[in-house]
């Protein structure tokens, strides 16, 4: 499975894709005839090989529930998110096991399904009634690194990584506070 | 060009563990001319390799063999198989730490004395004081390069630093700055000075702070009778008919088992290790271990009462520019129990990067009052309190039913807090927040106990037998040829970071063990 991105992908877009694509959020991910995820907006696109296009689409929305950050894009929950992707890919079980999941939070958030349920706070509560199955918390834990230890994440966030080779912040702001 | 000993050389000293203690001992011992081999369970990672990456470099440092936790404290409900932040590398923990060095009290030497009796606290006088100790604290802080100590100025204030600082002043407290630490403030002793780098947990690329992998090791090769072995894990320290110990076993970087005979073992591999490696030295003759007549090898395991304080400005901070530890407040260090406990806490400054900020600020936590948090990153700043907490007979290192890769025993570690713990825990988290909201914080966060960096106590010292497993020279009261000399020969753990008294421990261990073997008594 691999994340595209750059120029807009040479693929046919339906209607309900396009008309998907002006919106915000997890929304703006449209699902192509070829099974794909298209974010024309933030211009990339995901391969779904072992999963359903539908269940790897609320898997993106179910990682931002868990941690959102509204200044943080669609494509590095996907990216945090992909490894259940090539999981299900190459284990049946595990396909099974991701798959059951999000069927169950599917189920208990009614008709439209998780991706259907307008409000962060009702999803919220869906994914708090799941919390103790051991997948909820494998998920959970594995964002911890999967969202976080992504080094195109930190400068949204103001993080700088790597000093060394720059020759650390002696130079470089260590103690320019000025609001003191 | 380093020495190569044979492994039937029986005259040598054997060092299992190469951090603060162990690599301290080695060089002080090949000096004055001892032969020693230091078996390292670690590879040796020079500091040009280190990463400024918390994950990478965790991967590449951290001790992560299998351990098991027990006990109500959170680490083990967080991190089952994580009780402690450590290090498998030639350097040992010296590679990771933030270089504090600061020396314990007058009364912290005897606290049993100074605190009366405490509840369900196995406290203990040590058997020296802080006055035995002086001479070698201040060759280590010489040794060491400590600021603010032999002429050598304080490294200057980062931002951390200054908004504590500036809190610390609305509080009216007196003794703030930027620390007595082990990081050149000056280019000294070959070494570079500190460029405020800012992954001073993840090993100092500039060699800038002090550690055994690039002073003592280097220096102790150089005499020609000093070997290091990386890759050689100890499983079993064995002994004659006697009770003497004859050498040891262990299993080297292909998985084969070799054996180094020995004249003299010292175990330096940090308290968690260091007992399991007694308790799996069990034999017929010491069915309960080595040096465990008392029954004590393993209990009372400190960790200091820690816990940190972060907290979120309107405006930016960058608390990771810079050392971790670069300031401290020492006023509530000392022992003053109108405050609702005995003993006392340091607050020192500290920063993780993102990524370890989101795994540590509140585990298991998340959702928007998570999220909202890590959003004002760059706005936070952040401190560790290190507090003494009090010794328990409970809270101890045993021999876990998991094994790890080579088929040991795995040690399993269990803690509880004290009430005088979470009543100094609390107080600390009050001053925090206090000191942080004094200067315009909009939110502050009490962050609980990460997995140990501090870990103490497992193999005390004691004046009698039957209350520890070492004399006042770190030597076993039941075998005299068997040494600690790590950070378990602690009878108590002090406010302060320990690096400091074990370096000082292994000056004055080293000395004994010399005049010892020349004086042929051991």
């Amino acid at each position: 499975m691999k994340l595209i991105e750059g120029d807009r992908p040479e693929r046919a877009v339906s209607r309900r894709g396009f008309m998907q694509r002006s919106a915000l959020g997890v929304a703006a991910i449209a699902v192509t005839p070829a099974g794909a995820l298209l974010n024309a907006s933030e211009a990339w696109a995901l391969d779904v090989k072992g999963l359903k296009p539908e269940t790897m689409k609320t898997l993106i929305l179910i990682a931002r529930d868990i941690y959102p950050h509204d200044k943080v894009a669609d494509k590095y929950y996907a990216v945090a998110m992909k490894s259940y992707d090539d999981k299900a890919a190459a284990d049946p079980k595990a396909k099974a096991e991701i798959e059951a999941f999000v069927a169950a939070l599917d189920g208990a958030a009614g008709a439209g399904g998780y991706l259907g349920v307008g409000w962060e706070s009702q999803r919220v509560a869906l994914l708090r009634s799941e919390s103790q199955n051991p997948m909820f918390d494998q998920i959970r834990s594995g964002l911890v690194v999967s969202l976080y230890n992504n080094q195109e994440v930190w400068p949204i966030f103001g993080y700088e990584g790597e000093s060394y080779s720059k020759g650390g912040y002696l130079e470089r702001g260590f103690n320019d506070i000025d609001w003191l | 060009m380093s020495a190569k000993f044979d492994q039937n050389d029986d005259s040598v000293v054997v060092i299992v563990g190469s951090g603060a203690g162990g690599g301290t001992l080695g060089n002080e011992l090949a000096q004055k001319g001892v032969k020693v081999v230091i078996l390292e369970a670690g590879a040796r990672t020079e500091y040009t390799d280190f990463v400024n990456d918390e994950w990478a470099s965790f991967i590449q440092l951290a001790w992560k063999d299998m351990r098991t936790t027990s006990g109500s404290w959170r680490v083990h409900k967080n991190f089952p198989n994580l009780p402690a932040w450590i290090v498998k590398s030639v350097g040992g923990s010296t590679t990771h730490w933030a270089g504090a060095s600061l020396r314990l009290q007058e009364h912290e030497f005897k606290t049993e004395s100074a605190y009366g009796r405490i509840n369900g606290a196995n406290l203990l006088d040590w058997p020296i004081t802080l006055a035995d100790l002086e001479p070698y604290y201040a060759r280590a802080e010489d040794k060491m390069g400590v600021t603010r100590t032999n002429n050598l100025p304080g490294l200057p204030g980062s931002n951390n630093f200054k908004v504590m600082k500036a809190g610390a002043d609305k509080l009216g407290y007196k003794e703030c700055h930027t620390g007595r630490m082990a990081i050149n403030s000056v280019e000294r002793d070959g070494r570079n000075s500190c460029h405020q780098t800012g992954f001073c947990f993840q090993g100092c690329k500039w060699g800038a702070k002090w550690s055994t992998l690039y002073t003592e090791i280097p220096k102790g090769e150089a005499t020609g009778n000093l070997e290091v072995r990386p890759d050689s894990h100890v499983a079993q320290i064995e002994h004659d008919a006697s009770g003497k110990v004859t050498g040891v076993v262990y299993f080297d970087k292909d998985g084969k088992t070799q054996r180094q005979k020995a004249r003299i073992v010292a175990v330096a591999g940090n308290s968690i290790e260091s007992p399991r490696l007694l308790l799996n030295s069990a034999s017929s003759k010491f069915p309960d271990g080595l040096a465990n007549s008392s029954g004590q090898v393993g209990r009372n395991y400190m960790r200091h009462m820690t816990g940190s304080v972060y907290a979120v400005f309107e405006k930016p901070v960058h608390m990771y520019r810079g050392t971790t530890m670069a300031g401290i407040v020492r006023d509530e260090a000392r022992h003053d129990d109108k405050r609702g406990f005995v003993g006392g806490y340091e607050l020192e400054t500290l920063s993780l990067g993102l990524p370890f900020m989101a795994a540590f600020l509140d585990p298991g936590a998340w959702g928007r009052e998570f999220t909202t948090a890590l959003d004002g990153y760059v706005n936070m700043a952040g401190m560790w309190i290190v507090g003494e907490d009090m010794p328990q007979e409970t809270n101890r290192i045993t021999l876990s039913d998991a094994k790890d890769q080579w088929g040991l025993q795995v040690a399993d570690v269990h803690f509880d807090d004290h009430a005088n713990d979470v009543a100094m825990r609390n107080h600390a988290y009050g001053q925090g927040r206090a000191l942080y909201e004094a200067v315009g914080a909009t939110r502050v966060f009490p962050t609980p106990p990460y997995p140990s960096t501090h870990n103490l106590g497992t193999n005390r010292m004691s004046e009698k037998p039957r209350d520890g497993v070492v004399n006042k020279h770190g030597q076993t009261h039941d075998i005299s040829n068997l040494f600690i000399a790590d950070g378990s020969q602690f009878t108590t753990g002090g406010a302060e970071n320990p690096t400091l008294t074990i370096v000082s421990l292994a000056i004055r261990q080293g000395e004994f063990i010399a005049d010892q073997m020349k004086a042929n008594t051991i």
